[in-house]
């Protein structure tokens, strides 16, 4: 295909991006869809956010976070209360929202970013918690009971232009100067501050960036479904996304999206069946780590550069130890 | 006062279900340096387990030979439950990266508690009180009840009996050197695998004991208890000091104080997140606990 070579790789990303929001819209707007259907679209939207931008902070900065359910939340709750009590514009409640859960992933960070593999990862857990227990006694948006009441905004549109956007702006965080002293750090901290990386900066950074998109699936999923309350923001959520990364590949955005997409059609498929749900994704969850590690696609990613002359990918770990 | 010695009472009796189940905590991430996530299950199987001997065993035996053998019965069988966990999730990942171990557990953990939720439904389940609960009043307003000596006298005993098998047989001897020094201690004759087997077993039988003393208290036990209790008698045995065993009690009846003394004193909505406070205050200042050793990193 002469012309996509010529277009690059990027426009063609687009372009077929786009093709799929037109032909979901279509579907949407003819009713050729039910509900259910168009329900699942919506969630594998907002888990690709998730995944995405936790593979950024445990898959390429490799520092192992459990509390991406928490930065979740307080995207959830300051844009519904915006939108709620000071009738701000949906997008802006959107930014707001993730603009507070990056700054509470920076409160988080600074201090608990010095800690390392299995404690950073019992310390997000905690602060995580933590979040859903003050959501819990804080009487301003509902206590236990929630906040009810959120007007639906999130639109297909919407949900596709921030998808996109996430995906695009993380890609190019990843493959700028700064993705790669973060892969340094995951590969080799001690070797990665002797080349001069600030090592804490750009975790600090990378922590806040993927805070920033929870905060912004928060945002869509609290106006999506009118209600949120803490006990859907418990650790469990937080282990959810963490299983739809790790089965995509650990340190792939392309594996985070698979992931996000095959976990949330198979909870549809099963909702029936809760119990048979959580035995089929637990035991799948052991048998993975013990016969693919590495998950379904590894730390490859899954490009549309076979469309262009053959080069090494530099987030391959295998082309680039060749 | 006198009320604060009574929440202090209190305060102990619930840290030492904790410190029990820190102490598989502590003693798996001394050996293998692994957060053991299903830990908190198995005392919840634990538990299961101590109520279904009790229904069969009650015909049989008067209440306290029957609370014996149903601890006795439900610790064998967590032991053998912990031993397979190992044998078929942990140890064909020996070696691998720390994460995927990690979430290996975090599996394991839900697996159990799922099948479980499949055998006996998602509802709470009522636990017999097989020992009538008699109050003693000791002085002035304090009191403690029967209950309270038995998960006291039980923790006492079953920690003698740890102390025991640590300090003075082999398997002890073995399991300190390996914990000490994996690849050394193979170099000397012992046996990694069937070390790592035993701590395993010591473990979950100390956490099915804790189930069942749980259910007891608490008369009442469902397919998701663990998760609670689990995470917090690990902030126990961090606050201690993993891979100490001293540090395990005493984190576990810290916490356990800390927690009544914030309930009672009016926060008990914020008594969870009291424990996640501690366990973050502690891994900033002090992150190798209270008995822990400072370990240098070394490139």
């Amino acid at each position: 295909m002469p012309i996509l070579r010529k277009l690059g790789t990027f426009w063609t990303f687009l372009a077929s991006s786009f093709v799929i929001y037109g032909v979901i819209q279509l579907l949407i707007s003819t009713n050729a869809i039910g509900d259910v259907a168009k329900t699942t679209i919506i969630m594998i939207g907002i888990n690709i956010i998730l995944t995405v931008s936790l593979n950024l902070i445990n898959g390429i900065t490799g520092q192992f976070s459990l509390g991406h359910a928490g930065f979740m939340s307080v995207g959830a709750y300051v844009s519904a209360i915006m939108t709620l009590d000071f009738n701000v514009p949906f997008p802006l409640a959107l930014l707001i929202g993730g603009t507070a859960a990056a700054a509470s992933g920076a409160i988080i960070g600074i201090p608990t970013l010095r800690l390392k593999g299995d404690y950073l990862a019992i310390a997000t857990l905690g602060f995580g918690e933590i979040i859903r227990i003050i959501f819990l006694n804080t009487e301003y948006v509902g206590g236990a009971a929630g906040l009810s009441g959120i007007p639906n905004k999130t639109t297909w549109l919407w949900l596709f232009l921030f998808t996109l956007l996430s995906v695009i702006m993380i890609q190019n965080f990843i493959r700028s100067k700064h993705g790669r002293a973060c892969i340094a750090i995951r590969e080799n901290e001690i070797a990665a501050e002797a080349m001069g990386i600030n090592t804490t900066t750009y975790k600090v950074i990378a922590f806040m960036i993927g805070a920033f998109f929870a905060g912004i699936a928060g945002g869509l999923s609290a106006h999506f479904f009118y209600v949120i309350s803490p006990s859907s923001f418990g650790f469990m959520k937080s282990f959810e996304i963490l299983l739809m990364v790790v089965l995509g590949g650990l340190g792939s955005t392309s594996g985070a999206i698979l992931g996000a997409i095959v976990i949330t059609l198979l909870f549809t498929a099963l909702a029936e069946m809760p119990e048979l749900r959580m035995i089929i994704y637990s035991a799948s969850l052991v048998l993975m780590m013990i016969f693919r590690p590495g998950g379904l696609l590894g730390t490859k990613e899954v490009t549309l550069s076979f469309l262009k002359k053959k080069e090494g990918n530099p987030h391959d770990i295998a082309s680039r130890s060749a | 006062m006198d009320y604060h010695i009574q929440q202090l009472i209190n305060g102990i009796s619930v840290g030492s279900i904790y410190a029990l189940i820190a102490l598989g905590y502590t003693m798996v991430y001394g050996i293998i340096k692994l957060i053991n996530f299903a830990h908190g299950d198995v005392f919840m199987v634990g538990g299961f387990v101590g109520l279904f001997s009790t229904q069969i065993l009650e015909k049989f035996l008067p209440p306290v030979p029957m609370f014996l053998a149903a601890l006795i019965i439900s610790m064998l069988f967590s032991a053998v439950l912990g031993v397979l966990i190992e044998r078929l999730a942990y140890r064909p990942l020996r070696g691998a990266s720390r994460i995927a171990v990690l979430i290996t557990a975090v599996g394991m953990s839900f697996l159990l508690e799922y099948v479980m939720m499949a055998i006996v439904g998602p509802q709470a389940k009522g636990y017999p009180g097989i020992i009538a609960k008699k109050t003693f009043h000791l002085y002035g307003e304090i009191q403690i009840d029967s209950n309270q000596i038995m998960i006291l006298a039980a923790t006492i005993v079953l920690m003698l009996v740890l102390v025991y098998i640590v300090h003075k047989t082999k398997t002890g001897k073995a399991m300190r050197a390996v914990s000490f020094d994996m690849e050394a201690a193979r170099l000397m004759g012992i046996n990694v695998d069937r070390t790592i087997s035993a701590t395993f077993a010591i473990g979950s039988s100390l956490a099915a004991a804790a189930g069942v003393i749980f259910g007891m208290t608490y008369s009442s036990i469902d397919p998701l208890m663990g998760i609670m209790p689990g995470l917090k008698a690990f902030v126990a045995a961090v606050l201690g000091g993993i891979g100490s065993i001293p540090g395990a009690l005493v984190g576990g009846l810290l916490l356990g104080t800390i927690e009544t003394e914030v309930s009672a004193n009016g926060f008990s909505t914020w008594r969870d997140g009291v424990a996640f406070l501690v366990l973050i205050l502690i891994l900033i200042f002090r992150p190798s606990g209270i008995f822990g050793k400072n370990i240098r990193e070394k490139v």
